[in-house]
């Protein structure tokens, strides 16, 4: 469980504590186990998470699918649903779904096929959106999540299904100009989303969170998607209601499906406030799920409170039907196990594996693991290069992953690849460059298409000769075989008396890189 | 299976159609008539066929995922009734109801 949830979770129990005269803080919190107390309350929620899969085109035609583009600049005939014009799908969204399908466990069953949704909204150009109905790429399969009860048990969420679609445009309200007309821009329109339904088998907002904290680091790791709530790449719908045991008899509440949550930390609120307004509606009211509905309603993230929702009353009526314009998807078997052969390790493998393999600790791994398998890939090269593991760790969280956020750009496309930075590191290791050095020739590199050779050159830096460092301390110990004694026994300073007399036979040796390089010496005997 | 007028004017608003009374009227029968045509396929025995989604005999036409030239933004928003230098401009929108994936 990450800091920020558990954050969340004491500054979210403080309102239910307030108000335990309607319900006890305790029972709220273990509400299972408490069956002798009357009206225990056992939230239930089930969560939609939509991920926006990491294609270069959208889910039907050949336009960019690239965030923060100008309005209306990656739209063609197709995604703008101009008649006549036929989707065709794109091989690596299905990949992707097929993919993020089987790392949650799911069945991908042989067959699927494409349905209609219709319904008629100005950023949704054809009038109905192309999703899955009744066959689904994928179907059930679970999320094993940490048991915040129990360390070191885990839970099992079902996974009911997961299905392709298309997604909509963006519709902007137009304020500015005064006449309140809503703006367009369609370039998000048939960008290809993976709608994951989980079983109704979260029982606390905490396990939500971790449900949400587990998924991401998933589809992040696995390079499914890049799942920026900020952009948009991840959305959460919750489904919400309460089993109210009344004595023996045991109601259930009416189920509320909570929108437009913009962070983790928000479907946390927001679970947390409908907790408590479904107890109390349902003591004022007496409504059960019996006599309402599925209702939805929106987050206001300012008022931290849910809020109802305007429903036209055909709202839910989609008339869904088979899309004669697309043939139905059908993935064989050995299909399957390709993907399946291309999952790796699990992001908690990894996680286990870094410290043990490279020495750096369970903290640093989980940085890099959280950051995506490209990462990791990058981070094992610099670190096998450089020989060095902490140094390769320290270098990657900083330097690289700074880098990267200020320029806006993926490990991919990085210009110091894995490569370079494994030579520099390698460099500063020996003793050949000194750390503030390296950093110049780091800098140099985002910039320049070089090699750190070349770097080095057009920075004007001089580069020490180590193999004369190396004969010259290696001269040295075999003089003073009472030193290597020391060193070898674990007095490290016993080197000291060495840069006295190195210094003698080469003043412009390095008293640092003398140390440095009697001791690697002395070790790898 | 005679179409209520309450079910003419309920697909007309989810078809967005506006009707006259008369041509509510008018159209109930026209649809029942369709319905009933249609409804002939019932009388076939379907015991043992499989569901079919594509009449035709092949599937997977795919794609691959490479970027290729669409229209330009003044192209895109060439016909639109109403638009302004970079988005289509509509009546504000307020309700949430249909934008159920928004
Ligand atoms: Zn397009």
């Amino acid at each position: 469980m990450s800091s920020l949830a558990e954050h969340s979770v004491v500054g979210l129990c403080i309102p239910i504590a307030e108000r335990s005269a309607t319900i006890h803080s305790d029972q709220y919190r273990l509400p299972i186990m408490t069956v002798t107390a009357p009206n225990t309350v056992t939230t239930i929620i089930g969560l939609e998470v939509h991920v926006q899969l990491k294609t270069e085109t959208k889910l039907f035609c050949g336009c960019k699918t690239q965030f923060g583009a100008p309005p209306n600049t990656q739209v063609c005939p197709v995604c703008l649903g101009l008649p006549g014009a036929l989707p065709v799908m794109n091989d690596r969204a299905i990949e992707l779904a097929v993919k993020a399908g089987l790392a949650i466990n799911c069945d991908i069953p042989p067959m699927s096929k494409w349905d209609r949704k219709q319904y008629f909204y100005p950023d949704l150009p054809k009038g109905y959106q192309i999703s899955q109905f009744d066959l689904p790429i994928c179907g059930e399969g679970y999320l094993d999540i940490p048991d915040d009860e129990n360390d070191g048990d885990t839970v099992r969420i079902g996974i009911t299904r997961a299905h392709l679609e298309e997604d909509a445009g963006k519709s902007m309200h137009d304020e500015a100009s005064g006449t309140g007309d809503t703006r367009i821009d369609l370039n998000r329109c048939g960008t290809p989303l993976l709608e994951i339904v989980s079983e109704p088998d979260m029982r606390s907002s905490a396990q939500a969170q971790a449900y949400l904290t587990q998924l991401k680091a998933l589809m992040i790791h696995m390079g499914i998607s890049d799942c920026e709530m900020q952009e948009g790449s991840l959305r959460v719908d919750a489904n919400v209601n309460l089993h109210i045991n009344v004595g023996e008899k045991k109601i259930a509440t009416p189920i509320v499906e909570v929108k437009n949550m913009n962070s983790f930390r928000a479907v946390e609120a927001a679970i947390e406030h409908e907790v408590v307004r479904q107890y109390d509606v349902w003591q004022e009211t007496g409504k059960t799920i019996k006599e309402e509905p599925k209702t939805t309603r929106g987050w206001d993230d300012t008022k931290e409170i849910t809020f109802q929702q305007r429903e036209k009353e055909e709202s839910a009526d989609y008339r869904y039907f088979p899309d004669p314009d697309l043939l139905p998807v059908r993935i064989l078997r050995e299909q399957v196990e390709a993907i399946r052969s291309t999952l790796g390790e699990t992001p908690d493998q990894t996680r286990d594996r870094l410290p043990g393999q490279y020495g750096i600790k369970p903290y640093d791994a989980d940085v890099i693991v959280k950051s995506g398998s490209q990462m990791v890939v990058y981070f094992e090269r610099v670190a096998e290069l450089s020989g060095d593991g902490k140094r390769a760790s320290s270098w990657v969280q900083q330097d690289v992953m700074r880098t990267m956020k200020d320029r806006q750009i993926d490990v991919s496309d990085f210009p110091v690849d894995a490569d370079k930075l494994g030579d520099l590191l390698k460099r500063i290791a020996a003793g050949d460059i000194d750390n503030s050095r390296a950093k110049d020739v780091f800098n140099h590199l985002v910039d320049n298409d070089q090699s750190v050779d070349e770097a080095i050159q057009s920075l004007g830096i001089e580069s020490v000769d180590s193999s004369e460092i190396d004969a010259l301390v290696q001269e040295l110990l075999d003089a003073n075989p009472k030193i290597v004694e020391d060193v070898l026994s674990g007095n490290e300073k016993a080197v000291g008396a060495l840069i006295g007399q190195a210094k003698k036979k080469n003043p412009n040796a390095n008293p640092q890189v003398i140390r440095e390089t009697a001791l690697r010496i002395i070790k790898s005997k | 299976m005679a179409l209520s007028e309450l079910e003419v004017r309920k697909l007309a608003l989810l078809a967005r159609l506006e009707l006259s009374d008369d041509e509510v009227r008018k159209l109930g029968p026209q649809i029942d008539s369709i319905l009933g045509f249609v409804n002939q396929l019932s009388e076939l025995d379907t015991e043992d066929v499989q569901p079919m989604t594509t009449a035709l005999d092949v599937d997977n036409r795919w794609r691959a995922d490479v970027v290729t030239a669409g229209l330009s933004n003044d192209q895109a928003l060439h016909n639109a009734p109403s638009r302004d230098d970079e988005c289509f401009r509509v009546p504000a929108v307020l309700g949430t109801a249909a934008a159920k994936n928004a």
